[in-house]
Parts: structure tokens; C-alpha cells; sequence
């Protein structure tokens, strides 16, 4: 069982719950950006949240499919259409063989999620079936959709089972808005920043730029500016330089102290620019949503706070299965 | 070393939101800072605690990432501050590594070619060449010279990353003799797969294309990121440097790159290497010396 990629939109991706345990070596996790969009998708079709699924851009793609396909399109809102009919999100959705899919003009955010009863079948490299493009691993060959490919579609797990409703209610259904409250602990080098460069960072009005993508997204606004300092040796001349260190997930480095950028999940795993916080681990898919122009503000929350923003969101995605009736 | 190197001292520990705790072992580069964070790091992952995720050491500095669910922040730091206190006489540990002779082309075609397309508001220099470029800043006489410096002494892999298998290099020598140059003013969004680099006092190699701001002086034969692990080298895994890995480049010209090349395609190409001690106060005390040493044991392989 297979997708015909027709059209492979902009940018579509196989990408999972990512891949741990290599960022050692500079292999970043991947997976899906936006992962409770993509993990309730699955749960619609009767996945587990380990479940491939493909990852839509901005301009989905167009495909058919060679044998009937139980599928489900959540994240960003997008009107899908099967043989042109326009069909509705976050449903369960039945796609008999031939039928083509297709999708209508983004309407916000960035990305939507395609998921199928039994997963995108391609093989796991180091533990994922996420793609890594720029490793060229992982995915459809390491790379993104090209007409013509055909897309392998997995059987269906558990015999088949389904969750008991169709639908994920409006409650659960992330909100994809023009304004962000993206909550962040400081540390790392904050240090690093002056009492005005702080004071902007949390006080001052970030827009993204269209400089975003799976690697990071990058925000214009007031900069900030640096404390003065002889540089430590190996540090490199700007005061936003560090002796090159490892790269946290979610955490903000400021070259030159312009433009924040927030490392997302395929970053690079490290470099000489200086972190000043961190996205929290509950707050990343708020962040994988956020189209450019978007403005943002950055909250500073304690490690403790995180935790329990951690703990909240991992009840909502259980609470969202326990609505939908999941089995898996 | 000769000259006084800065002493050590205790870590500095902050969070990288709620996954990740980042331990400054120093602010500024030194080889006794990069081996305190190799040791921390070797120890740490052996104990192989529920709930670490990564351990990844940098040059200065060891990121560690971890899942709160299972491995309450507090406890990881605790344990992370144990290990750091264990290894206050670290200086006298050695390091069982290998070293590894990386064949380089310098001065090649495929850099130029792409230094060509970034020079005006990229470089410095946008008249020159980058290895010109990084001659001069260095004080030394012409291009040679600073080629000679470049491979004559070994490197020591300090940290393994940005992305997939590439490594940061710290030359083993003193302080004062370390090769230095400023990154390009704006980073190319081109760097051919391979390049050799450099950017403050770090070489580098590229394992793929991509974006890069180093200074680039020459393309190494022979991959170092093997997706596909064809060759030999890389039955184990795709990825071909470790951290506390030593370097030694040889200089080759193009009939020998091209040599490379096809025993590459044939699918025999294997890195000369030795496994080798590192002992670090032989390092600190007499770099020079002991780097004859440790290039003595390619002898013969």
C-alpha cells in the first residue's frame, strides 16, 4: 500500500516522534514540529503516537492512494479536499483506492499533518523514521517528497481498531493565533546580557521573520544589547560569542544582539553564539505554529513552572484521548 | 605548557529550559578544560542513568539532555556535581583513543571555487584568499607556511557537532602557537562537503554542504559522514569522529586525491589508525615532544 506524490507541495516530510540519543555527535532529533497535532492525528486513525506521518508546509501536496487508506489531517487549518470535494479537519476521514487528496490555501500557522492507519512505513535509521535533510537520513530517502515517489503506508496495528469517536473536540484543538505568550527559562549565558538587553528581551515585542524553518525561527524587534568583556580565548570577537558549546533544543541565541533566534528541531547541535533561555519543553509546538509576522512575547517562567506546564500538557493530550476514545 | 594556562576550576551549572543542564567547565578554550568535560562526560554516560538522554561534550562546556519524567532536574545535578568532584585530580587520567591520519588537499579547486561566490561584504579580504588571509592575521611569511603549521602538529577532536559527524579540532600546541582566525564577517550559505576550516581557534571539517562560516583552506579526501556506511570505517556507524579522537592531516596533490577517490568508489578506502594513550600532562608539559610521539605510532599502520 502506497501515496502517489503527485505534487509534493512545499515541503512535505516523513517525520515521527523524533530521534534520541545522537545529538552527540550532531544529529539533531527531527520529527514532527508541531508533535501534539501530529500525535492526535494519529490517534484519529488508530496509531500509536509513534506512528510516521507526513508533515505538510504551508503548501500541502497532492496524492493519491493505490488501495483504501483510513487517514486523518490535523495542525495548522487548511481545507482538505478528497477528489476536490472539501472534507473537514481533525476528523477521521476514508479514502477509497484512486482517490486523490488534496489541500486549499493555509489559513494560519505553518504546518499541517497527515496521518494514515498504520503509519508511514518507510524504514527507521538510528531509531526514527523522521528525515533529516540535511544529514540526508531518515524520511523518503533523507529528503522531501518529489513527484512520483510513492510513499509506502503501513498495515493497520491493533487489528484495525479505531477510537470510539471520529472527531477531536473543538476544546482540544490547538488555536493558531497572531500573538504568542512563548514561555521561556532564562539562563545558559543571560548573563551575558545587559539590565536594558534583558529588559527588551522580556519586555519588548518580537515578530517572526519569513527566516524560519525546521532549524529555527528567527524574530526581528528593540535587539539587545551585551555587556562589554575582554573575550575568553577561542571565543571569537563579538560580545555574542562563546567558546563553541552545545546547542539546547528551544533555547535562544542573539547574533550580535539583532535578531533572537529560537533553535527548533532540526538545529544545529552546537556553535559559538551565546544562549540566553530556553523555550520550554511545553511551549515548542506554540512555537513550531507560529507564522511569520507573528508577535510574540517571551515570558520567563522557573524550572518549576516549566515542570508543571510539562506535567499540564501531557494530561491534555491524555484527556484528548480519553475524549476520543483512543484504544491505542 | 610554557605559558601559564588558566587554572580550571569549578564547573558552573544552568538550565537549558526543562530537558537540558549545561555545565560550563570554562569560559575560555583550553586543553585542560576540554579534557575535564571529556572526563565528566565518559563518566557520566557510563553510569548509564534512567532519564539521560544525550551526553554531549563541547569544547568547554557539556550539554546533557534528559527527561524531567523520569530524572528529576535536581537529582541529575547532584549526580552530574559528583562525578565533577570525583575527577578534581583529573589532570592525571589518560585518555584511551586513537589517533587518525586524514588526508587533505589544500588550497583546492572545489573551495576556491566557492570562496569565489562569497567575498564582497563575506570576507575581509574579498581581493585575497582565505589561506592568504589567515597567513597574514597569523604573522606568518606566505600561504606555505601557514599550510606547514597547519598539518604538522596534531589535533585533538574537542567536540563532535553542529551538524551530523563534524569535528571541531584543537591543535596541540601552546597557546601562542595556536593558529587563529576570525570566521567570515557574514556566513556563506555554500560550503562544499569536506572543507577543511576555521573559525577562532578551531579547525573543522564539514561532513556535509551546507551553511558555514569558517575560513576554508583545503577539501579532505576521504568522507567522515557515512549515511549509506559503505566503507569499512563506518560498518559500526554513519558517523566517523569521537570526541578525544587526534588528527594528524596529510597533505596530499591531486593525483593522490584522485587515487583516494577511487578507492573510495571501489569501496577499499580505509583511514590510517592506531589506538593511542593520551596523557595529558605529557601533552601540557612537553606538546611538541609528546606529539612526536603520538605520530610515531602511525609508523608502519
Amino acid at each position: 500500500m502506497a501515496f502517489d506524490i503527485k505534487n509534493p507541495g512545499l515541503a512535505t516530510t516523513v517525520q515521527d516522534q523524533g530521534r534520541r540519543g545522537h545529538y552527540n555527535v550532531g544529529i539533531p532529533q527531527s520529527g514532527s514540529m508541531d508533535q501534539y497535532s501530529a500525535e492526535l492525528g494519529n490517534v484519529l486513525v488508530g496509531n500509536t503516537a509513534q506512528e510516521a506521518v507526513l508533515e505538510c508546509t504551508y503548501l500541502g501536496p497532492v496524492l493519491t492512494t493505490d488501495t483504501d487508506a483510513v487517514i486523518a489531517v490535523t495542525g495548522a487549518p487548511v481545507e482538505v479536499r478528497i477528489n476536490g470535494e472539501a472534507r473537514p479537519q481533525w476528523t477521521r476521514l476514508q479514502l477509497n483506492a484512486g482517490d486523490e487528496l488534496s489541500f486549499g490555501v493555509i489559513r494560519g500557522g505553518t504546518r499541517y499533518y497527515i496521518a494514515v492507519q498504520g503509519g508511514i512505513d518507510v524504514p527507521e535509521v538510528l531509531g526514527s523514521r523522521s528525515t533529516y535533510s540535511l544529514g540526508a537520513i531518515g524520511g523518503f530517502h533523507g529528503r522531501k517528497l518529489e513527484a512520483g515517489d510513492q510513499v509506502p503506508v503501513g498495515s493497520p496495528l491493533n487489528g484495525g481498531a479505531l477510537p470510539d469517536a471520529d472527531t477531536v473536540p473543538e476544546e482540544f484543538r490547538p488555536v493558531f493565533e497572531k500573538e504568542q505568550a512563548v514561555r521561556i527559562v532564562l539562563g545558559l549565558y543571560d548573563h551575558r546580557l545587559t539590565d536594558e538587553g534583558l529588559d527588551n528581551l522580556l519586555n519588548g515585542e518580537w515578530k517572526v521573520t519569513p527566516v524560519a524553518d525546521r532549524m529555527g525561527l528567527r524574530y526581528s524587534g528593540p535587539g539587545v544589547s551585551w555587556k562589554e568583556r575582554e573575550q575568553p580565548f577561542g571565543a571569537g570577537s563579538d560580545p555574542s560569542n562563546i567558546v563553541d558549546a552545545g546547542y539546547a533544543v528551544g533555547s535562544i541565541q542573539i547574533p550580535g544582539g539583532t535578531q533572537p533566534i529560537i533553535l527548533h528541531r532540526d538545529a544545529v547541535s552546537g556553535g559559538g553564539y551565546a544562549m540566553v533561555g530556553t523555550v520550554i519543553s511545553a511551549d515548542m509546538d506554540l512555537v513550531a505554529r507560529a507564522a511569520p509576522g507573528t508577535s510574540t512575547r517571551f515570558i520567563a517562567v522557573s524550572l518549576e513552572e516549566a515542570l508543571v506546564a510539562r506535567k499540564e500538557l501531557a494530561e491534555r493530550k491524555k484527556n484528548a484521548r480519553a475524549a476520543l476514545g483512543a484504544h491505542s | 605548557m610554557s605559558s601559564p594556562e588558566p587554572a580550571v576550576l569549578e564547573a558552573r551549572y544552568t538550565w537549558g529550559g526543562d530537558e537540558f543542564l549545561f555545565v560550563e567547565v570554562s569560559e575560555s578554550m583550553s586543553l585542560a578544560a576540554n579534557f575535564k568535560v571529556m572526563s565528566i562526560a565518559a563518566k557520566l554516560s557510563a553510569m548509564e542513568l534512567p532519564g539521560i538522554v544525550d551526553v554531549c561534550p563541547a569544547n568547554a562546556s557539556l550539554l546533557v539532555r534528559f527527561d524531567p519524567d523520569v530524572l528529576p532536574p535536581s537529582t541529575l545535578e547532584e549526580t552530574v556535581r559528583t562525578v565533577e568532584g570525583d575527577l578534581t585530580h583529573h589532570q592525571d587520567q589518560a585518555l584511551e583513543t586513537r589517533i587518525v591520519e586524514v588526508p587533505v588537499w589544500y588550497d583546492d579547486p572545489f573551495t576556491k571555487e566557492v570562496a569565489e561566490r562569497f567575498r564582497e561584504g563575506f570576507h575581509q579580504e574579498p581581493g585575497g584568499t582565505d589561506i592568504d588571509y589567515a597567513a597574514k592575521v597569523n604573522n606568518l611569511k606566505d600561504a606555505a607556511e601557514f599550510i606547514q603549521r597547519h598539518h604538522e602538529q596534531p589535533w585533538l577532536v574537542s567536540m563532535v557537532g553542529f551538524v551530523a559527524g563534524l569535528p571541531f579540532l584543537f591543535q596541540l600546541v601552546e597557546r601562542e602557537k595556536q593558529l587563529e582566525v576570525p570566521k567570515y564577517l557574514s556566513p556563506r550559505t555554500d560550503t562544499p562537503k569536506l572543507t577543511v576550516g576555521h573559525g577562532g581557534c578551531f579547525g573543522c571539517i564539514y561532513s556535509v554542504r551546507g551553511a558555514g562560516g569558517y575560513q576554508m583552506f583545503g577539501v579532505a579526501a576521504a568522507p567522515i559522514f557515512d549515511p549509506t556506511q559503505s566503507l569499512a570505517d563506518f560498518k559500526d556507524f554513519m558517523v566517523f569522529f569521537k570526541p578525544g579522537d587526534i588528527v594528524k592531516f596529510k597533505p596530499v596533490n591531486e593525483a593522490e586525491y584522485d587515487g583516494i577517490q577511487a578507492e573510495i568508489t571501489a569501496g577499499t578506502f580505509r583511514y590510517r589508525q592506531v589506538p593511542v594513550t593520551f596523557d595529558l600532562s605529557k601533552a601540557l608539559a612537553n606538546p611538541e615532544g609528546y606529539n612526536q610521539e603520538l605520530m610515531e605510532a602511525l609508523n608502519g599502520v
